[in-house]
């Protein structure tokens, strides 16, 4: 039991972390969030120089072979710099299906171009109707002769608005909400009969609807055994929480320590509000929030690694409900303390606020990984003793 | 970063477990389990099989009875021991006096006192605590006076736990007036059968005798009982205090509680159905669950944290012990939910597993209300809750 950075981890902390520091200041934020893209393409050559890009791919497929603390160092460096560039949507998730379910060809292909930071991709998958569902999909996908014909509506798909390919989930067969029956694509997103309607999530990051229409496919477009992309899904998005988990992580520090801040200097009645012990409390009760987030996000880093899909899925309901609601303490009590400079625009504290609120939304707020794992029996570790 | 425990830590985890599974009597064990008090005897008793196999005071250096085990060792013997369950040391002798003796006591203290500690054939209470100095521990009033080569030691402690089994007691008086609050202060053992020492039960409002008022009457020590340098007995009781935060954060009893919650919830019908198929508390066992997972990994982080050298008490064990009793009385919460009005019969022999006549309802659940009212206490004792925020915010946050 080790908590320790190795050496190369620690040099990869400190170069993400000076790459923040130097090139991702709050005002130069709100320029790239109010470009078209709505984020930084030259910020993105700088994470591919740095190798963040291709971090978790094998090094034949330009990575670097990284694992889930490499990921959690980075993403918790995004979280401190609010970063609004679709790391989520092409490495961790279009990455993640394309590292597990894709075969060498569609590897070696596309994880390199991603690495080098010339392919953007996104996953689209959730729908009007399925809320945290992962199994609910309703888009088919029918096989007519040597290709799939892709219909329906994809909804909430992050960065999917500038994405060069889509990874697409479809029915093959089965029910609505069934775990068999789900297949995944690779779409071009100049495709035929695909339309999207790009948007700026409440954060300030950017999503896309995305409607298919009779869209044509090839058969080598399937990534995956068709009908068995379930646990592959299921996979990637524990991945993904455990990334979101160390995100949430570095914004609720960061917050914590503008909150600090600003108690320690701002004035009233003649004193330095920190001075004020109802106020000193509630600046502890962000800090014993955010020490149960960092202390199940390395819970989350251990078991995102985990083969046993039914432990995986336990722990990171735990992971997801404990993130949820230390986000929701540290965002509303941060707001609180500073006052009405708190509530504007232009301060960055808010901003963190709105990432933790979406982050407790995506892939299942806490009330729903609550109620998951009042269907299990609870969270608990592979091997640990009941 | 690895979160696993090593496969020696592993074996380490089963001896001990072994141990516990065998040695525990079944009935103290059962008395744990079901939430009842232990004797006096069956308290001691069990410090004696832990001693007679070289385990009573495992965080002790080796030469004074130590087992030398890692701190990941120890953690899993804490987690082990809770989980069993086994009873708690209590920690007046082998967490609190002993340390202090052996980082500041003299060679004949350290001879005199240590194996008689390590075997409890001395059961030691804790006289700090005043009636007007709780949290504002320095303002104590309780004196030592020298007289030649002894101390007149005058005064009153309160919440002592555990007096009315004590043969001795380490008290905290004031031996210079003069001085700033922190300075005057000595740290002086005293034999409870010394002339002048009166205790007096307090009761508490689960119904338990667990504390104590004990007043100093020209009670006259020896010099030799006073431990490391006059005056500096401040210095010692802070060094006690951030001892006492090992293992506060009680993760592995926690795990034991919920444990036995749920087996209730199982029994216990709501409706024509067990209340565990209820949804809503399943929800509410989960969220606890939740915090203890993050809990247990906090826990994990501080003791990974000691190993590495870095000694000092860490901010972190106010964390542990703010969370830590939270659950601990979240958990007593569910209890009281799952017996629900069978909360209500007072039953005096609820500690007494042979008694003649069986208590009202259910024969499990006269000590679930009685629980409850006594957990209210960990957020109070140790330095209350809202003092733990205070360290936080000042050694913390700088604030």
């Amino acid at each position: 039991m080790d908590f320790e950075l190795s050496e190369e981890q620690r040099l990869l902390k400190d170069s993400v972390e000076r790459l923040f520091a130097d090139r991702y200041d709050f005002e130069t934020r709100k320029r790239f969030m109010a470009s078209a893209d709505g984020w930084s393409r030259d910020a993105w050559k700088q994470y591919a120089e740095l190798g963040l890009l291709g971090l978790p791919f094998d090094e034949k497929h330009g990575g670097f072979g990284g694992g889930p603390v490499e990921t959690m160092i980075v993403t918790e460096a995004m979280g401190r710099a609010l970063a609004l560039e679709p790391y989520l949507a092409t490495v961790v998730l279009a990455g993640g299906l394309l590292r597990h379910a894709g075969n060498e060809a569609q590897r070696s292909a596309l994880l390199p171009k991603i690495a080098d930071g010339t392919l953007l991709l996104a996953f689209a998958h959730a729908e009007r109707q399925s809320r945290y569902d992962l199994g609910d999909v309703t888009t088919t996908a029918k096989k007519n002769g040597a290709v799939f014909v892709l219909d329906g509506a994809k909804s909430l798909v992050l960065h999917g608005d500038c994405a060069d390919q889509l990874v697409v989930s479809a029915r093959v067969s089965g029910g609505r909400k069934d775990r068999e029956g789900i297949a995944l694509f690779l779409v071009d997103g100049k495709a035929n009969g695909l339309s999207r309607r790009g948007y700026q999530t409440v954060d300030g990051l950017r999503a896309a609807e995305i409607m298919l229409e009779g869209v044509k496919v090839n058969a080598d477009a399937l990534l995956g055994e068709s009908g068995k992309a379930f646990p592959t899904i299921q996979r990637v998005v524990h991945e993904a929480i455990a990334a979101l988990a160390a995100e949430a992580v570095g914004a609720m520090i960061s917050m914590h320590e503008m909150t600090v801040d600003f108690l320690r200097t701002r004035k009233q009645f003649g004193v330095p509000i920190g001075s004020f012990q109802v106020l000193q409390h509630k600046a502890v009760d962000m800090l014993i929030a955010i020490e149960q987030a960092r202390s199940i996000m390395f819970y989350g880093t251990m078991m995102a690694a985990e083969d046993d899909a039914a432990e995986r899925d336990k722990a990171m309901s735990a992971v997801k409900t404990q993130i949820g609601r230390s986000g929701e303490i540290v965002g509303r009590i941060g707001t609180q303390l500073h006052g009405g400079i708190g509530m504007t625009m232009e301060y960055k504290g808010g901003h963190y606020f709105k990432r933790l609120t979406v982050i407790d939304t995506l892939f299942g707020n806490a009330d729903h990984h609550l109620k998951m794992l009042a269907r299990f029996d609870g969270p608990r570790a592979k091997g640990e003793v009941s | 970063m690895d979160l696993r425990f090593t496969p020696e830590e592993n074996a380490f985890r089963e001896e001990v477990r072994a141990f516990f599974k065998k040695n525990v009597p079944e009935q103290t064990r059962r008395k744990l389990i079901e939430g009842r008090r232990l004797s006096k005897d069956e308290i001691v008793g069990w410090q004696r099989i832990l001693n007679k196999q070289g385990w009573a005071v495992p965080h002790w250096p080796k030469d004074h009875g130590g087992t030398g085990w890692t701190s990941t060792q120890q953690y899993i013997f804490l987690e082990e021991r809770e989980k069993a369950p086994a009873p708690e040391p209590v920690a007046f002798g082998s967490q609190m006096v002993g340390p202090v003796i052996i980082a500041f006591g003299s060679e004949q203290q350290k001879k005199k006192f240590l194996p008689r500690i390590a075997n409890v054939d001395d059961f030691w209470c804790q006289g700090f605590s005043e009636p007007g100095s709780g949290s504002d521990l320095a303002s104590l009033k309780t004196t030592a006076k020298r007289e030649g080569n002894q101390y007149v030691i005058n005064g009153q402690k309160t919440w002592t736990t555990y007096a009315q089994y004590a043969d001795w007691i380490f008290v905290l008086a004031r031996t210079d007036a003069a001085a700033k609050k922190q300075e005057g202060i000595s740290f002086i053992l005293v034999d409870m059968k010394t002339p002048g020492v009166t205790v007096r039960p307090i009761q508490t409002i689960d119904g338990g005798h667990e504390v104590n008022e004990v007043f100093f009457d020209e009670v006259k020590v020896p010099a030799e009982n006073l431990v490391g340098q006059e005056n500096k007995g401040w210095d010692y009781a802070k060094f006690l205090l951030s001892n006492e935060r090992t293992g506060i954060a009680r993760v592995g009893i926690s795990k034991e509680r919920i444990r036995r919650v749920k087996e209730l919830a199982s029994i216990e019908l709501d409706g024509d159905k067990p209340l565990i198929d209820d949804e809503r508390f399943r929800m509410k066992i989960a969220s606890v669950e939740v915090e203890l997972k993050s809990l247990e990994m906090l826990q994990l982080r501080v003791v990974a944290a000691r190993r590495t050298g870095d000694n000092k008490p860490d901010p972190a064990s106010s964390i542990l012990k703010i969370k830590g009793s939270e659950i601990q009385q979240a958990i007593s919460e569910l209890a009281l939910e799952v017996v629900g009005p069978y909360a209500m019969p007072n039953d005096p022999h609820q500690d007494d597993l042979l008694r003649n006549e069986p208590p009202v309802g259910p024969d499990w659940a006269s000590p679930i209300a009685p629980t409850y009212f006594n957990m209210r206490k960990v957020s109070i004792y140790g330095g209350t809750n809202e003092i733990q925020k205070n360290i936080i915010a000042k050694a913390v946050l700088g604030l």
